[in-house]
């Protein structure tokens, strides 16, 4: 199967080193970054575009662009991985679009098209007999999508809980563990690498808000909007407050939680005891599917990371592939 | 509740039966053989949730049935929680949100342990709140939320009934 792959970013550049390194049988014919482009319908080299990117800082031609792989490059299926705009879904909405009307499948990592655009993308996917897949924008490595759409087909979701921002849940393990100050938790996270040098759509509860939406609108396809998320985030939690938590054999992690069924669209911080299934630790990622039929489903798993976010991506192209594209 | 009744066959369930006849739910049945008064009397220990209001008609049903009430403990608040609380909690009035909570009949805050640091940092407390069934508690936090919001105060809800 051809693939034409859209940011170098280090998701970008982890799925390109797999694709690379196992025998996937996937060849990439186009490929962008923010600067630069390149493709070859007969299958660029990757070694030596990896190299070139970290040498330079660019992958391809200067004068092409992401916007002319996408119209131009001979692919099957497009992996979309550029910086997620949680605000306007831009550019990556418009990538999406257009692969879809040239009748290619789309598989991406971004949040902002799936938590902004995802009955209209749906609804054009259907029309244009393509699929478009995005299990890496929740959980990380964790098949939660296939899970819910496959595994867990004809049971009807009550409702789901999930730890689904790693920065907050590494920040909490650490308060909790060593009795650091937020602050301090906050800044070893950032020398972890966890932590982004703006952090806020983290500690916040935004980027677990958005997280929800995107699985409520998986599961319900009931159209929900961030807004229509109450958020609570972390940056307000004390140490004595988890210390307070644990004289009981308890703790405090950011939930996110969907119950539709009573009202609740809801991240925040929440007591729990140290035993619950969801209290993970570190920057794991958990989500507990609720369902009539098989009852409480815990999945956890590691939520970012360029070869975990590689593994969700790929599974969702060798799903396409298998699926809906043999004998093409 | 423990009761006193024949040591025929029946006799316990029809002793039982008016338990989920007023809408009781029967937690545990400790049959004490050892306890055996009389030689044809049987001792049994029932824990049981109960609207309160109906325990009157329970008793009646109970006699009824020609069982003999002997005993009966009450512990009305069964249904606990821990929730946490950060901010200026005892400069916004802490009385008066625990009393908020307690003034409703239904649940009160049996216990607050609270840490503050320095006189402008936030306060951190721990409340337990115990109500009488879980509808009632989450009635409870709801009040508990509503003057969080007001008074500017992060509360930490539980997941789920700690026990």
């Amino acid at each position: 199967m051809k693939i034409a792959i859209l940011g170098m970013g280090a998701v970008g550049r982890g799925i390109l080193e797999m694709v690379d390194g196992k025998d996937l049988g996937l060849t990439v014919t186009g490929l962008a970054d923010s600067k630069s482009a390149l493709m070859d319908k007969d299958g660029i080299h990757i070694e030596e575009v990896l190299s070139a990117k970290q040498e330079r800082g660019y992958c391809g031609d200067k004068s092409l662009s992401a916007t002319d792989i996408v119209e131009r490059a001979d692919y099957d299926l497009l992996i979309e991985v550029t910086p997620t705009d949680a605000k306007t879904g831009e550019p990556a909405t418009g990538f999406i679009k257009k692969a879809i009307g040239r009748g290619k499948h789309v598989v991406t990592s971004n949040k902002g098209p799936i938590a902004l655009h995802y009955a209209e993308l749906q609804s054009q996917a259907r029309k244009h007999r393509v699929a478009v897949r995005y299990e890496a924008t929740v959980g990380g490595a964790i098949p939660v999508m296939h899970t819910l759409q496959h595994g867990l087909a004809g049971n009807r979701v009550i409702a789901i809980f999930g730890i689904l921002n790693g920065t907050c849940n590494f920040i909490l393990t650490r308060m909790a563990a060593e009795g650091l100050t937020y602050d301090q938790a906050l800044l070893e996270a950032r020398e972890m690498g966890y932590a982004e040098a703006d952090p806020t759509y983290d500690v916040k509860g935004i980027d677990a808000a958005i997280k929800l939406v995107i699985l409520s609108n998986t599961i319900w396809k009931r159209n929900v909007k961030l807004n229509d998320v109450e958020i609570t985030g972390i940056d307000m939690l004390t140490t004595d407050a988890l210390r307070l938590a644990e004289e009981q054999h308890c703790t405090i992690r950011l939930i996110a939680e969907a119950v539709p069924e009573r009202g609740i669209l809801r991240v925040a911080p929440r007591v729990l005891p140290k035993n619950h299934p969801l209290v993970v630790n570190g920057s794991l990622n958990a989500i507990t599917i609720e369902t009539d039929m098989a009852g409480e489903i815990t999945l956890i798993g590691k939520g970012a990371g360029s070869r975990e976010t590689a593994s969700a991506i790929i599974g969702d192209v060798l799903f396409i592939r298998d699926a809906h594209a043999r004998g093409h | 509740m423990k009761l006193e009744m024949k040591d025929t066959p029946g006799q316990l369930v029809a002793a039982l039966k008016p338990i989920s006849d007023v809408g009781g739910n029967i937690i545990a049945v400790i049959h004490q053989r050892e306890e055996k008064t009389d030689g044809d009397v049987l001792a049994v220990q029932i824990v049981l949730e109960l609207q309160e209001q109906r325990l009157g008609e329970l008793l009646s049903l109970i006699k009824g049935q020609g069982v003999n009430v002997v005993r009966i403990g009450k512990e009305r608040l069964l249904y606990k929680q821990t929730v946490i609380m950060i901010g200026h909690i005892m400069h916004t009035d802490l009385g008066d949100t625990v009393d908020r909570i307690d003034c409703t009949g239904y649940a009160e805050v049996t216990e607050l342990t609270m840490v503050m640091p320095a006189i402008s940092e936030p306060s951190s407390a721990r409340l337990v709140i115990r109500a009488v069934n879980k509808e009632d508690m989450e009635q409870a936090l709801g009040i508990l939320r509503g003057v969080a919001k007001e008074k500017n105060l992060l509360i930490i809800e539980p997941l789920e009934e700690i026990g």
